[in-house]
This record gives structure tokens, sequence and C-alpha cells, in this order.
């Protein structure tokens, strides 16, 4: 088949996904479970085949192509249409979406199959997958749209589906209802950010008459130049969508809740996919982004911030999905920092590698998880104490599970940013740009990957390490292989996801720049590297100190007794939570308790109540008229046809 | 020929007597024959003027309101039967079922 004809493969990544779902919603609940993860996966995966033959089909003709399905909106002069763009960065997240959510579909066969029954109800098996599969279908408009507003339906199908996912045991959690708020939080703080898009995409609306991204970018130079404030608006509210959907500060207090979800939904929405739609974003329209140094100087400081803030947090978690969390806002931080200093590539090489290494270590936390839950169930008396979650409560899992353990190791050593693992070189690139631009975000960013290296060494520690705090810990068990099989996989790819953009070769950069322009690719410089190899061994090591050296863990974590109120901060997440809730959910509140109970009772309701009740006052006094006796009416008649007489004479 | 004014003058007592009657007597029947009274009065002022202008309408006027009135009084006196048979009396004060 001629190349350029494998591109109009491209609906197929949106209709695959959507028609395993349409059967697992109709038949899959006949079929058994296999059946219905088999299909979700399947259909996940000839995605990903799709996807492969798109790339294949790409390197013949790197410009690509965009490929129109149906027209959708027509008024005036204004056209939208459901078109797929190819072209070598919306391939990049095709490929990273739906492979990696192929090997978590798989996954989840194995992990829900316990999962719904530790939660007491096996008929929701399905119901995962279809909510998995319309992830994966709403995920895939958002990256091959050819223009904003269908990015925007995808944008918002992947915001429903992480809504539906994380209230996925809505009926479970803090008094029973801790999951429903946890996800309506993060439906709600991505409503905020929403907001933000949807006025920038209005501005380019009215000030490009086009949404569709080849023209609007066309045109961005010359609208830049006559309207600089308009491109500086744009960029800001875009940067607001991108701070709710990528958990940036200050929208970022969704993503630590939305571990309510199951842990592969963790893994595939709130870790690889879903979160990095913002640093995406950024990248598409990295054609404003450098029109503007100011948003550009804004995107970095928020990037870095929201790194090292994140990362401070991390430190202080004893949740070890809290933890892995707190670690995804803190990456995501970086790769915002990158796209926002110009380093497009190497923010996109850092979502790709992230995706293989924190997906893993969600996996493999979901591993563990599961591991300790068998282990609660183990004897004649089953234990029901035990939060499987509570790193505190487990310990020397390495020997209990040893495949898990390794697989685990190496996704943190990825993260950590351990050459050669893949996390080392595009966290590398990242800090390089840093350096070359601007040294104040180098050092934020440098203290970041060192909290990184310390908060992943100190999870090693906790979980695997030491002895079993817990019975639970004692007798957990290794996992079946379809669970332990994806992790095999993705810590193959986060040992050799580095080769993606190796130094000297930059086969991601070349890739990438027919898409984004030439870019000057980022030399290999020995001593950025050494420093953040360093950090990442200092961080390890000074984890190994304080934790691993007791092999009785304390009861207060060491870190207390050195840090104090300092560590106190990290623990709570520095009162964020608390922090909105005083300055913006209790005064949005009372607002509304005063809308309610003064304004709507008190002034509205009054009014109409009172002109029933002045009506009815009326009816009382009018009724004595009424009194049953003919002749009171004939005398009134008789009145009134004097008074109409006497008028009538003396008018 | 007699003077416009006594069948005038006849024609306002006959109507204040109507209006009296049907005021004060508590009797349905006598409460209908001052309502015939009134409705007499009128008559009177009808032929009254038709003579006085040499018109006839005035005079055919008065044929319909005596069919009228005669259609009225059978419908009147059916419904004062009715309501003896169901009160044994036809007290008109009695019948204040419409008070509100």
């Amino acid at each position: 088949m001629e190349s350029t004809q494998l591109f109009n493969l491209v609906p197929w990544v949106v209709f695959l996904p959507l028609i395993g779902l349409g059967i697992n919603l109709l038949v899959g609940r006949r079929l058994g479970e296999v059946f219905a993860g088999t299909l979700a996966s399947l259909a996940t995966g000839l995605a990903f085949v799709v996807s492969i033959l798109l790339a294949v089909a790409l390197t013949g003709h790197t410009e690509g192509t965009t490929v129109v399905l149906a027209d959708w909106i027509t008024i005036g002069d204004f056209t939208t249409r459901w078109a797929f763009r190819v072209d070598t960065l919306s391939v990049v997240m095709m490929l990273v979406v739906s492979g990696v959510g192929m090997l978590i579909h798989i996954y989840s066969i194995g992990y829900m199959h316990n999962d719904v029954r530790h939660n007491g109800d096996a008929g929701r098996f399905t119901r995962f997958f279809v909510f998995l599969n319309l992830f994966i279908a709403a995920m895939m408009i958002l990256v091959c749209a050819d223009n904003f507003l269908m990015m925007f339906v995808g944008w918002e199908g992947v915001g429903l589906c992480s809504y539906l996912l994380i209230g996925f045991w809505f009926e479970k959690g803090k008094d029973g209802i801790g999951n429903a708020i946890a996800a309506k939080k993060a439906f709600i703080t991505n409503r905020v950010g929403d907001f933000g898009l949807l006025i920038a995409m209005l501005l380019i609306f009215t000030n490009f008459g086009t949404l569709q991204f080849d023209q609007v970018f066309s045109q961005a130079a010359v609208v830049a130049a006559a309207k600089p404030g308009v491109m500086l608006l744009i960029t800001l509210f875009m940067l607001l969508g991108v701070a709710g959907k990528s958990a940036q500060l200050p929208l970022f207090v969704w993503l630590p809740d939305a571990m309510a979800g199951p842990t592969p939904v963790s893994a595939l929405i709130h870790a690889a996919t879903m979160v990095t739609a913002g640093v995406y974003l950024v990248a598409r329209s990295s054609v404003f982004y450098a029109l503007v140094p100011a948003a550009q100087t804004v995107v970095t400081w928020v990037g870095a911030a929201t790194a090292l803030f994140a990362a401070t947090i991390a430190v202080g978690q004893y949740d070890i999905k809290k933890v892995l969390a707190y670690s995804t806002i803190s990456q995501l931080g970086f790769m915002v920092a990158a796209v926002g200093m110009g380093a497009t590539v190497a923010g996109m090489f850092h979502l790709v590698t992230h995706a293989f290494f924190k997906g893993l270590l969600f996996l493999a936390a979901g591993s563990v998880i599961q591991g300790v839950e068998r282990g609660m169930h183990h004897g004649a008396h089953p234990d029901h104490d035990t939060d499987p979650q509570d790193m505190r409560q487990m310990g020397g899992l390495r020997k209990q599970m040893p495949l898990t353990f390794w697989v685990y190791l190496i996704g943190a050593l990825a993260l950590a940013g351990i050459a050669p693992l893949a996390g080392f070189f595009s966290k590398d690139e990242i800090l390089l740009s840093a350096w070359q631009t601007q040294p104040a975000i180098f050092i934020v960013l440098a203290f970041a990957a060192f909290l990184t290296a310390f908060y992943m060494g100190r999870q090693l520690i906790m979980v695997f390490f030491g002895k079993p705090q817990t019975k639970a810990a004692e007798h957990a068990t290794e996992s079946p292989l379809v669970v332990t099989l994806p992790l095999v996989i993705l810590a193959a790819l986060s040992v050799l996801g580095g080769a993606l953009n190796f130094p000297g070769v930059h086969t991601l950069e070349t890739w990438l720049s027919h898409t984004l322009g030439e870019g000057e690719p980022a030399h290999f410089n020995w001593l950025v590297a050494g420093i953040s190899l360093a950090l990442a061994l200092c961080g390890l090591g000074i984890a190994w100190l304080i934790y691993g050296r007791k092999a009785e863990v304390a009861k207060v974590d060491p870190l207390k007794k050195g840090l104090g109120p300092v560590f106190m901060g990290m623990e709570s997440k520095w009162w964020v939570d608390e922090f909105y809730q005083a300055v913006l959910l209790n005064p949005y509140k009372a607002s509304a308790q005063f809308m309610a109970e003064q304004v709507d009772l008190g002034v509205i309701d009054r009014i109409g109540g009172g002109l029933a009740a002045g009506t009815r006052m009326l009816a009382e006094g009018i009724r004595k008229f009424q009194n049953g006796y003919i002749r009171t009416y004939a005398l009134w008649m008789l009145l009134g046809l004097v008074v109409i007489m006497t008028y009538i004479f003396f008018k | 020929m007699i003077p416009i004014a006594f069948p005038l003058g006849l024609a306002i007592i006959l109507f204040c007597m109507g209006i009296v009657g049907f005021i004060v007597r508590k009797n349905a029947i006598v409460i209908f024959m001052s309502l015939e009274l009134m409705f007499n009065a009128a008559n009177l002022l009808f032929i009254t003027f038709a003579n006085q202008f040499q018109q006839v309408d005035g005079q055919i006027f008065v044929i319909f309101i005596m069919v009228t009135a005669a259609a009225e009084v059978a419908v009147g006196l059916a419904m004062i039967v009715t309501i003896f048979r169901g009160k044994h009396n036809v007290d008109i004060d009695q019948l204040t079922n419409l008070k509100g």
C-alpha cells in the first residue's frame, strides 16, 4: 500500500476503542470478565497498531497530512470540521496513549479481577473497561484534532472519564462519600481550567476568525505584531487550562485526591496520559508562546514552582499512591517548565519517558497494594485494620514480591534520574536548557530533582526494605502473570526509553522538528549531567542514611525530628487544601448561604408571597359583601344605579 | 288628553313600590310580584312616550317585554315551587347557601 494511504487509517484510532466499548456495553457483562478485558485490550492494541502504521507512513512523508472526516459546524464564513491531523507530534502522543494504554488495559484484567472482589461488587468489572476504552477514544480525539474545538471535545471527554473513574467506587471512601467528593473535586477544579481554555479559544476565534491549527499558527506572527495584548491574554488563559488539566499551581489540588480511583486509572489517566494533555497543548501552541516572551516566563515559573512545591509535599506523605501523585505533579512541572523555556522537544521527551516509568511505578504500586491485601486475608483471622496503601505498614516486601520489587526499583531509579535509565536523559535535557537560558530556573529544578531522588529512596526503603511492619506485609504474595507482564514490559521501556533521544543521535528531536520547526539540538553537557546525577545519588544516599540504616522503622518519621515544623508542612501538604477551603470555598458557601437565605427567601420569595397574601386579604374584605341575602344585593344594585344616574345627570 | 305628568307620576310610584317591596319583604312570591310592578312601571313609561311622540316602537317593545315577563314568571314560579318542596317555606332570608 502507498504510504500516504496509510494516513487514511487515522480515524480508526478513535473508532476502534469506541467499537470496543460499544460491544462491552451491550454484551460484555454476559460474556464474562476474560472476554470484556481481552476485547478492551484488543481495541486499544489495534489502535496502537494503527498508530505504528501511521508512524511508519510518516517516515516517508514527514510533513504529515490532515484527514477530514466530516463537516461539523458551518456558520457564515466560519467552518469547523471533524478532521484528524497526522504529524510527528500527534503520532508521538498516539503511540504513548495507545501503547501505555494497552499495557495498562492488560494489567487491569488481573488487577480489577481482585479489586471488584475486594470491594464486593464483581458486576462492575465490565463497566471499568467501558470507561477505559471511552478514555482512550477521548484522548485520541484530543491528540489528533486539527482544530481547537475538536481538541476541546477530547479535552472535556478525558475530563469526564477521569471523573467517572475516580468515582468508580463512588459509594466507598471516607464516610461512604469520599470517592464521590474526590471525583467532584477533580471535575470542578478542571472546570476552572477549562474556563481559561475556552476564553483562549474564543479570543483566538475573534482575532483569527478560525480555529484550525495550521491557519491559526500561520497568522500568529501577524496578529502578535498587531495586537500583542491579545496574544498575551490568549497564552495566559491557555496556561490556566494547562494548569487545570496538568495539575500545576494553583490548580493541582485535585490530582492527589484523584488517587481515590482504582490504581490502573491513576497510572493511565493521572500519570501517563491525560495530565500530560496540558504539556501537549503548550507544545502544539509553541508558535504562540515563542511570540510572547512574557507568557513563556510565566509558564516556566509556574512549572518550576510546581515541580519544587509538589516535590516537597511528596517527601512528607505516607500513602504509597499519594507520594507518586505528588511526584507526578512535580514531573509535570518539569515538563511545563521545559515547554515554557521553548525546549519543547525536551518537554515531550520527558512526557514520553515519564509515561513509561510513572505508569510502571503506579502499576507496581497497585501490585504492592494487592499483595498486602492478599496478606490481610491470610490466615484464620482476616486483618481489617491494615491500610494497604500506608507505607508505614509495609516493609520488607522485596522478599515476598521479588518481581514487583525489581520493576519498582527500575521505575524509581528512572524517576530519580540515575543514568542510563530513561528519566536521566529526559530530565537532563530539561535541566540543560534551564542551565543555558535561566540559571534561577535551573537551581529550582535541580533542587526538585534532588528531592525526587530523596522521596523515591524513602519510598523504596519504607516499602521494600527493613522488616515487615504488619502481619499483612509479612504474608503479602506476588501478583499473577497478567499483572506482572505489563510491569516487565514497562520496566524494559523505562530502561531503554532514553534511546529515543540519545545525546548525539537525537531521534525524537529530528522526528518532532518536522512539526515544531528546526530547533537547535541540545548538546550533551557533561557538567550538567554530572550535577544531575550527583544530585540524584545524593538524594538516594541521604534517604538511605535517614531511613535505611535502622532495621526498625521508627514510629515517628525520622525527618520530623530534624525538620520540625517544615516537615509538618510537607506532611499536611502545606495546608493548600485548608487555604482554599478558607479563602475560596467558605466565602463562596457563605455567599451562597446569604443568597439562599437572605436574598432568595428574604426578598424574592417575599415579593411572591406578599402578592399572594395581599390578594388574600383583599378577598377576605370583599367576601363580606357576598352575605347570601338577596335583598342586600338588590340594595347595592340600587345604590349603584343611583350613583351611575347621578353621574350621568351631573356630568 | 291626560297630561303626561300623570302617567309618569304613576310609573314612578309603581317603580318605587316595587323597589321597596323587593327590599323589605321576605316571601319569595311577594318579591316576585314587586318585580312585576317594576316591570309594569317601565312598560307604562314606554307606552306613554310612544303615545306622546306618536311612534309605534314603544308599543312593540311593550309586547316584547310582556312575552319575556310571562316566560320569566313561568321559570320563576317553577323555581319557587321547587324551593318550597325542599324547604317547606319560601322565606328568602333562609336561602343563604351562596354566602361567601
